[in-house]
């Protein structure tokens, strides 16, 4: 590795390249996610600004950006000013250990597509997604509304819940792989079965398939996406924890809520679809990047499918099926993946 | 923390001590512990507080402080000589660089060697009085039923 400000201009670099990734693929999921939506609901969605309605991001980012700043009566202040940036900034940092690409990409001994790999890797992923809940939390609190502070409730209540099930189902995809560091386990699938099917963990038969099942339902609910979107269902709540936010405020809660759907599709093509791993990534390492985008669109695409297709559950509902359901099914993987992993060492890699 | 009047602040004030914690955590070379102190204490415990304390009215425990005479010169007087004490021990140790740790040491499988192997007994025990903890919340969470 080069000097240390050389390392450090390079994370640096890696790092705003990311941000303004995420910026615009949020910007152009609201795009795609209401043109989808209308396509299946048959209506024709936004088409008027730009070919396609392609610049209509660009048309509501700068109507939200000249709308008036305000503050709702009896609101916190302070909270109210922090709680839409947490959000924000949280959402990014999840980002940080997802590798994007293969590690031998590098420029002076760094390695270019990962911004960090911590010995702890999807671990800091859970730990950051726990801080944005604050986001949530003191929005709908400091707003002094009723119904900002049930979609808050509701949120936390949610998230705590569902945060156990995916945890746990992370803990098997990590006896699979036998570390906690997200590149080492693309790596790991990388590898063939039989000269020509891929070792994805979604192929480790029975377990992978079902640790991949209840992770898409557990980050469906952790993103508070449909049919789990019960923190923010218009019905019943207006808007849910941001109904008293405006302008740029709003917009960085609607930012957040993108980029951890963003992120939660990539967390799962990198557990469970072998991440960059794909056709002649051996001979052009590059190509990862490639792959890695599109089995993430893939992901949004399904997400947004989803939200179109689903009807939302009802709040008991939600957490039975998060708490009789998810916890005890986890359990059970994990207690079968550990001992496929006894069984079979070569499985692990540890 | 302990400045605040409203509970919700003194709740956040409290996130950033456990956010500072983990970078302490993360000084001494100990990542898996640091970021473990994050998806514990600030990612459960701390959101069952705020929990709470949404839960009950939005102003409860506001005004309720009581002060105490002579507070703020006696404040002013024991936080200088912790200063102090501090600066001295600091002043007589003298700054040196942190020593370079054992490879391999801080990371996810050193401290669950250590936590399986040598400290079996106190884990094992942590785990059962956790138990008891659950049992006993469910035990009196379902009194009525039993009476």
């Amino acid at each position: 590795m080069g000097p240390l400000w050389v390392v450090l201009a390079i994370t640096a670099v890696k790092s705003l390249v990311v941000i303004v990734a995420l910026l615009t693929a949020f910007a152009y999921m609201t795009w795609l996610e209401r043109r989808l939506v209308s396509r299946f609901q048959v209506r024709i969605g936004p088409n008027r600004v730009g070919p396609f309605g392609l610049l209509q991001p660009v048309a509501d980012g700068i109507k939200l950006f000249f709308k008036e700043d305000f503050m709702p009566s009896g609101a916190d202040r302070a909270l109210y000013f922090i709680a839409p940036g947490l959000a924000m900034v949280t959402a990014f940092t999840a980002f940080a250990v997802i590798p994007f690409g293969p590690p031998e990409v590098k420029l002076w001994g760094v390695p270019l597509l990962q911004i960090a790999n911590p010995n702890a890797g999807i671990l800091f992923i859970l730990a950051v997604s726990s801080i944005g809940l604050y986001g949530i939390i003191l929005g709908g609190w400091s707003s002094n509304s009723k119904y900002p502070l049930l979609g808050a409730l509701r949120s936390s209540a949610q998230m705590i819940s569902y945060e156990l099930g995916v945890g746990l189902t992370l803990v098997s995809v990590i006896l699979l792989s036998g570390t906690l560091q997200l590149p080492q386990i693309v790596e790991q699938q990388t590898l063939t079965w039989f000269g020509f099917l891929p070792r994805w963990n979604i192929f480790v038969i029975p377990v992978g398939p079902l640790a991949f099942l209840l992770f898409l339902i557990g980050a469906t609910a952790e993103t508070n996406r449909a049919p789990f979107d019960l923190p923010e269902s218009e019905q019943e709540l207006t808007a849910g924890y941001h109904t008293e936010y405006g302008g740029m405020k709003f917009a960085a809660f609607f930012v957040a809520e993108y980029v951890n759907l963003v992120t939660a599709s990539a967390v799962a093509v990198t557990l469970f679809f072998g991440g960059w791993d794909g056709p002649f990534v051996d001979q052009v390492p590059l190509l990862g990047v490639l792959w890695f985008i599109a089995k993430v669109f893939a992901f949004v695409f399904f997400f947004i499918w989803l939200r179109a297709t689903l009807p939302r559950v009802r709040y008991d509902q939600l957490m039975d099926l998060g708490w009789k359901l998810l916890v005890p099914l986890a359990i059970l993987n994990l207690a079968i993946t550990s001992a496929i992993v006894l069984i079979w060492p070569s499985l692990g890699g540890g | 923390m302990i400045t605040r009047s409203k509970p919700v602040h003194s709740a956040i004030a409290f996130l950033g001590t456990l956010v500072s914690l983990a970078g302490l955590f993360l000084l001494l070379y100990a990542q898996f512990v640091a970021i473990l102190q994050i998806v514990i204490y600030a990612g459960a415990i701390l959101v069952l507080f705020l929990f709470v304390i949404m839960l009950l009215h939005a102003r409860s425990g506001e005004g309720s402080v009581e002060k105490l005479r002579l507070q703020r010169p006696l404040a002013i007087v024991l936080s200088l000589a912790l200063l102090a004490g501090v600066s001295f021990l600091f002043l007589q140790a003298g700054l040196s660089e942190a020593p370079t740790p054992a490879a391999g040491m801080g990371t996810a499988e050193e401290v669950g060697k250590t936590l399986f192997d040598h400290f079996i007994l106190p884990f094992e025990v942590a785990s059962v009085l956790l138990l008891a903890g659950i049992l006993g919340a469910v035990v009196l969470s379902k009194k009525e039923s039993w009476s």
